[in-house]
């Protein structure tokens, strides 16, 4: 565990960069982390981050099939928004742990 | 160069030859997990595989209840192979293990494949094993690109980090 300053703030941080605590993110957090993977966040992107933070605070388990039955995107929707990485890239700037998953 | 240099995977090309339930499940979770780490993916179906893309058989894969030492009853006591080979019995396993794999969030099969390629991975049919079946691509789903030769493949499969993959 790390200590990184992002976005003027100082949060906890894995060592490949998920936010430890979840609570410590904030929108400007999640601009800056996008902005390291290429990513400019829209108004869509946002509906993505607090559905994957909304998941993850009931503890329920988080794949790309269940944001593309989330009805905010399909999966080829999801991939559009964050490339090369649905899950691994929106987790990050959602600022949630790594997810699990396989699927 | 160093030698402690990383050299990220870039490429995957992945080879189903066999029908059965796992087996399939095993080359679409290993192409989707790819796709989804973002690295570029090619799959190819070719013989007995071919059942995982066609329409009329995809979603009704089976496991193998008999000549299959890794089958336990629900609870882990051995299988026993007597019952695995009674009328049904192999029908019924392979539903319910279908239905396990729904409760981890695994799609069937036509809607992994479109995951995969909704994340642009490809999907391809091996011409040979569908000559040999007498199939056609209007068999065979959606998803699937092209029937191509295993040249075409070995074509597909160019670059240093790239991995071919025979499940």
């Amino acid at each position: 565990m790390a200590i990184k300053t992002i976005a003027g703030a100082q949060v906890n941080v894995s060592e490949e960069g998920y936010l430890e605590d979840m609570n410590q993110w904030n929108q400007n957090i999640a601009k800056e982390i996008a902005g390291e993977v290429g990513i400019e966040l829209t108004d869509k992107h946002f509906e993505v981050l607090n559905f994957l933070r909304e998941k993850t605070e009931a503890g329920e388990s988080l794949t790309i099939r269940k944001v593309g039955k989330s009805g905010i995107t399909d999966i080829k929707g999801l991939y559009t928004l964050f490339p090369k990485g649905p899950l691994k890239f929106s987790a990050k700037i959602a600022g949630i742990p790594k997810p699990a998953s396989c699927v | 160069m160093s030698l402690t240099e990383k050299k990220p995977l870039e490429k995957v090309c992945i080879i189903c030859a066999k029908g059965s339930l796992e087996d399939v499940y095993a080359t679409l979770v290993m192409a989707n997990g790819a796709v989804m780490e973002g690295i570029e993916t090619n799959v190819f179906f070719t013989f007995f595989g071919l059942d995982g893309i066609t329409k009329d058989r995809m979603l009704s894969l089976h496991t193998a209840t008999t000549g299959n030492p890794a089958m336990r009853m629900p609870g882990g006591i051995p299988f026993p192979t007597m019952l695995g080979g009674l009328p049904g019995v192999e029908a019924g396993v392979s539903k319910m293990m279908r239905g396990q794999m729904e409760e981890l969030d695994m799609p069937p099969v036509d809607e992994f494949l479109e995951m995969i390629t909704a994340g642009g991975g490809m999907i391809y049919a091996c011409k040979l094993a569908v000559d040999m079946f007498k199939l056609e691509q209007k068999d065979l789903h959606d998803e699937v690109d092209s029937i191509i030769t295993i040249g075409d493949f070995y074509g597909l499969c160019d670059g240093d980090r790239t991995q071919i993959i025979f499940t």
